[in-house]
């Protein structure tokens, strides 16, 4: 972030102003990718005067940063309409797509429209492996050339790598092809729950040797030494600090109009269908919530060595059942960064050792009891 | 004498209030930039159609202690930068504007 963004993050943030909002238009897609968090189903979108009108609220309340995504943006026949109201808002606006519809037309509109940047997911340089991930067979292909179209036209193309068991070798390779076709590489190693809390899909996370090999890898990490530094734990400062900008400068819109504090945290905080986007913003008990937890408020994290450097998310703490508690998956991404366990992995590896030596005693007397054993040990085992 | 009096904001950009601040975003480079609070009034006020010598006496020179001459001095300054960039549009005749002119409220 630049010094200059940093201020106005800053200034937005004393003034309590909106600055950033990711709007999904959909969650209906031409993909099914395996990892993929959303119910695809339409259970009744925002129609395109709904979602013109939350444009106007939100340019008026502030709102600088936009992030029009989905779902597939381009399964709403709407989307230009959507997309040319939203410039006439002069929002600076980021695009997040597969890119399968774009062809020519679809380039030179966006070109024409002005958008700041459009990222589009690569999951594999293979195709195979791409296409085994979206199941869509030709997808890689397709989102290939629609990089091309967009880079012939000078468009910023973000390359979005998520990392997963079935493509944890490939990231080299994916940089690659983002290097060869001009595009910015960026890589995120975290599979996220789905957002009605089913954790299922939390098993394509990479392990821990995965993730400690790319946080040792300069070419995407820089500085390994400083990146993968011992933690020094928080001081005062770093006790009073916002955990993320979810809901202090940034929030989410659903499809349907839900508002929430960022697409990761479904904490419901109002619909814009019953208010209006900015007394939501303003007035939500549950965006206050949020805005009130600092570091202090947090019993496992602000005693944690970590503290102050993780990458928290408050999102997935709240998926895990409680907003102010520890983020295991962030938990488990430090450990592999230094190699020292958080305070939420250390009790519970407690945990899970108390249990297995009460199990060793009741082993055989009864099935359930062997299953129960099952999944407690697999729960409590780091980077289940 | 200004050479070209007409002023406009172009289409191709990002832009949003921020206090008594504005912040403005090239969409063709991605280049930020913020004005302060004096620039944002006259960023506020062009609209192709009103002269700048019109603009800073009635909106500038009424609202703060400047001199026509030194503010419109200081104004020619700002938007000629703002055009280098591709922010503001520049003409000798009043520009014609889009039917929904970009609004940087609040």
């Amino acid at each position: 972030m630049s010094a200059l963004v940093a201020e106005m993050v800053a200034k937005a943030l004393k003034l309590n102003i909106p600055l950033n909002v990711h709007l999904d238009l959909t969650y209906r897609c031409n993909e099914r990718c395996v990892h993929c968090y959303l119910d695809h189903n339409d259970h009744g979108e925002m129609t395109t005067g709904e979602i013109k009108d939350l444009l106007d609220q939100m340019a008026d309340a502030g709102v600088f940063y936009l992030t029009i995504s989905g779902g597939e943006i381009m399964m709403r026949r709407d989307f230009f309409e959507i997309l040319e109201h939203a410039r006439k808002r002069t929002f600076s606006i980021k695009l997040k797509t597969n890119g399968i519809l774009i062809r020519k037309k679809e380039a030179d509109r966006i070109k024409d429209l002005g958008v700041e940047s459009v990222q589009i997911s690569i999951y594999s340089h293979v195709p195979e492996v791409h296409d085994a991930i979206t199941k869509l067979p030709g997808s890689l292909r397709q989102s290939i050339e629609a990089i091309r179209r967009l880079r012939a036209h000078g468009i910023h193309v973000i390359m979005a790598n998520v990392l997963m068991v079935h493509n944890a070798a490939d990231y080299s390779g994916v940089r690659a092809l983002a290097a060869e076709l001009d595009a910015q590489f960026i890589m995120d190693p975290t599979i996220t729950p789905m957002m009605d809390g089913d954790r299922s899909i939390l098993k394509l996370n990479v392990d821990e040797a995965a993730l400690r090999e790319v946080f040792r890898n300069e070419a995407l990490v820089g500085n390994v030494e400083e990146f993968c530094a011992p933690p020094q734990g928080p001081d005062e400062e770093a006790l009073d600090m916002m955990p993320c900008s979810a809901g202090h400068t940034a929030c989410y819109v659903s499809p349907y109009g839900d508002v929430y504090p960022c697409v990761q945290f479904p904490l419901p905080s109002g619909n814009v269908r019953h208010m209006k986007f900015v007394d939501i913003w303003r007035d939500s008990p549950q965006l206050k919530e949020v805005r009130s937890i600092t570091l202090r408020d947090m019993p496992s994290c602000s005693k944690c060595a970590h503290g102050a450097t993780c990458t928290r998310c408050p999102g997935l703490a709240f998926l895990e059942g409680n907003m102010r508690g520890p983020s295991s998956q962030d938990c488990e991404k430090s450990y592999a960064r230094t190699g020292i366990l958080s305070e939420n992995l250390k009790s519970r590896k407690a945990s899970s050792q108390s249990f297995r030596s009460q199990l060793v005693q009741i082993q055989g007397l009864q099935p359930a009891v062997r299953d129960f054993a099952e999944v407690v040990t697999e729960n409590s085992a780091p980077n289940a | 004498m200004i050479e070209k009096p007409y002023v406009a904001r172009s289409t191709a950009i990002a832009a949003r209030g921020l206090g008594d601040e504005t912040m403005v975003m090239s969409a063709t480079s991605s280049t930020l930039f913020t004005l302060d609070e004096v620039a944002t009034v006259i960023w506020n006020a062009v609209d192709g159609a009103t002269p700048l010598e019109e603009i800073v006496t009635k909106r500038v020179c009424a609202q703060y202690e400047i001199t026509p001459e030194v503010a419109l001095q200081d104004a020619e300054l700002l938007v000629e930068q703002l055009a280098q960039h591709g922010l503001l549009l520049l003409s000798e005749k009043p520009i014609p504007q889009p039917s929904i002119s970009p609004k940087v409220s609040p």
